[in-house]
């Protein structure tokens, strides 16, 4: 197989902005915590050519940041970026259409403006895909692969419900052709019972166009339905790496493990009913990381050695990898 | 569209408002018709019909409504000649001022940085003037005339959609459909246009409706401070202000009814641009 996006050592700061006023208080002597924060530290990762990779991780650990670096929407603060071995960002603008994203929320990633028709052709007309005469059949064609009615085209997006709207932002994002989908979240704001249709959609466009896909989301159950491959994030950091099978089976690091732990499963032995075990503790604050390995204080394993150590994300073959001193 | 329309005739007032707009605009735009006289042809003009009360049948054989000024110009024509004159230049100067105002406002807002803070410290330090100062001077030293009087009036008002501008945009490009509309990419000069533009206009709509009226009142003001128009063609601040010294003589209709023109079509523009204000908020929508 052959690597088609690779991140090299990226990491993304956060710095807030320090206005005028701030600095005018500063001045007086006020207390403002201007801190940067680190939302994606020193990622390696390389996405092989036609595999679905699973982000997983807690709200705030910086999968949607490190998607939206790999897509070419944000500029990494280190390390660099490779599609097929050229930035897809450069000087702040994105420069390649061979990614394309479906966002988290599809009330919000539509123009509310525009007819979905111009919404789905914008962009090939734009990058001379297609010609301004053949846009109407265009946007219809595609509103039947996502499986809407192509008499919609003329329709403004509030006149659509969450699901189709989904459909539609997915239309807009493969009408350009990419090689490479980055969903981030597509189906976390969608019902359940409409989840599942969109999810399938999703996997029969993905076999149909042959795509690379980067499957972001805190569902673990979602994940494990789609990717080929799962990444699994903690402060910022990627801590296991490893086939989605294998991954779910034996999880090798802390984090995976208590993470899979704290899925309520229905359980028919014993006593009826969902068991489940939280994660102790609390998410910290990337604002001021633990020292070590970042999971330290809410590990059951942790020792002295991961209270100063960072434990290195080691391949132990040339697919999975696990960050951990007591794999 | 249709739904907006029936929304907003649910709220009477406005209703009524949005009538009496449309009614003043259509009969200072068919004033030369419905007119008994050409209040700026001084040919019709007969001293010996100056200062009449309303009712009053002059030299030209027709009853003066609404009396006469002390030129001997119909009062009623004056008023629709005069209002011709206060919409055109409230108009015009409202349009520009959108136009100069939402630019900058919307390249503040997409810029950023040394110009960001350049044009809106520029606008803040001009919306802390009253507006009226401004225009004074700006028509103290360009001199009186259309063009001076719609760039005085352009130049106070503009911060106003400025402001407005850059705070819609600023909060339009947060949201997801401009980051999805980078993310393809579509270039920069059609993410502006199709996309933050057309998300900006509905609080822009808003102050332009109220920044008419404004400009309209303040058009008023400088006339009836003699720093309007020339005598020759008065709007309504002048009509006023030549009817002011008559009116401690009794002679009150001279002043009063063009006063009333003015605050009804003021008022009825507010009005409207309220009723406009909540319909574009969905917070105040019941």
């Amino acid at each position: 197989m052959s690597k088609i996006l690779t991140a090299e050592n990226i990491s993304r700061r956060f710095s807030p902005h320090v206005t005028l006023g701030d600095r005018i208080a500063r001045l007086f002597g006020a207390k403002l915590d201007r801190r940067p924060v680190m939302a994606v530290t020193d990622v390696t990762l390389a996405v092989q050519r036609g595999e679905t990779l699973g982000l997983v991780g807690e709200s705030g650990c910086g999968k949607s940041t490190l998607g939206r670096m790999l897509a070419g929407n944000l500029e990494p603060s280190e390390g660099a970026i490779r599609l097929n071995g050229a930035p897809p960002m450069q000087a702040g603008r994105k420069t390649t259409t061979h990614i394309q994203t479906v966002f988290q929320d599809p009330f919000a990633s539509l123009n509310p403006r525009r007819r979905v028709g111009e919404t789905i052709t914008e962009g090939p007309i734009a990058h001379g895909l297609i010609t301004r005469s053949e846009a109407a059949g265009f946007a219809g064609e595609w509103l039947a692969k996502v499986g809407l009615d192509p008499a919609y085209v003329s329709r403004f997006p509030h006149q659509f419900s969450g699901g189709q709207r989904q459909r539609i932002a997915i239309a807009r994002a493969l009408a350009m052709r990419p090689e490479v989908l980055i969903c981030d979240e597509p189906v976390a704001s969608l019902d359940v019972s409409i989840q599942a249709q969109i999810l399938n959609l999703f996997l029969d466009l993905r076999q149909e166009f042959g795509l690379t896909t980067i499957f972001i989301s805190h569902d673990l159950s979602v994940v494990r339905h789609v990717s080929d491959r799962v990444a699994v994030m903690y402060l910022g950091r990627i801590v296991e790496l490893e086939a989605a099978a294998k991954l779910y089976a034996a999880p090798r690091h802390p984090y995976t493990q208590a993470l899979l732990d704290s899925v309520p499963k229905l359980s028919l032995e014993g006593n009826i009913g969902v068991s489940f075990k939280p994660i102790s503790g609390e998410l910290p604050s990337p604002l001021s990381p633990p020292s070590g390995c970042a999971f330290h204080p809410r590990c059951l394993k942790a020792t002295d050695l991961c209270m100063t150590e960072r434990p290195k994300l080691e391949l132990d073959d040339e697919y999975g990898a696990v960050a951990c001193h007591h794999k | 569209m249709a739904g907006f329309w029936r929304d907003y005739r649910e709220n009477w007032v406005a209703t009524l408002a949005l009538a009496v707009v449309v009614l003043i605009v259509a009969a200072a735009l068919a004033a030369p018709l419905i007119t008994p006289q050409d209040p700026y042809d001084l040919a019709n003009l007969n001293l010996r019909d100056a200062r009449r009360p309303p009712g009053f049948v002059g030299s030209g054989g027709y009853v003066h409504w609404l009396g006469t000024d002390a030129q001997g110009r119909d009062l009623f024509s004056a008023i629709l000649y005069g209002l011709r004159i206060s919409l055109q230049m409230g108009i015009a100067a409202g349009a520009v001022a959108f136009g100069i105002g939402t630019a900058l406002g919307i390249m503040a807002a997409n810029i950023g940085g040394k110009i960001e803070q350049g044009i809106m410290r520029l606008v803040d330090l001009q919306l802390s003037f009253p507006a009226i100062l401004l225009a004074l001077v700006l028509v103290a030293v360009l001199g009186q005339g259309r063009v001076p009087l719609i760039i005085a009036l352009v130049t106070a008002q503009y911060a106003y959609f400025a402001r407005t501008a850059y705070g819609a945009a600023t909060a339009e490009r947060q949201k997801d459909y401009i980051e999805a509309a980078r993310a393809t990419p579509l270039p920069g000069r059609s993410i502006v246009l199709r996309h933050l533009l057309p998300n900006c206009l509905p609080p822009l709509i808003v102050v332009g409706t109220v920044q008419i009226a404004n400009a309209i009142s303040l058009e008023a003001t400088l006339s009836f401070l003699g720093l309007g128009l020339p005598p020759t063609e008065p709007s309504l601040g002048m009509l006023i202000a030549n009817g002011f010294q008559y009116m401690m003589s009794g002679r009150t209709w001279i002043s009063v009814y063009p006063g009333i023109a003015l605050i009804v079509l003021i008022v009825a523009i507010n009005i409207v641009g309220d009723q406009l204000r909540d319909q574009f908020n969905p917070r105040l929508r019941r």
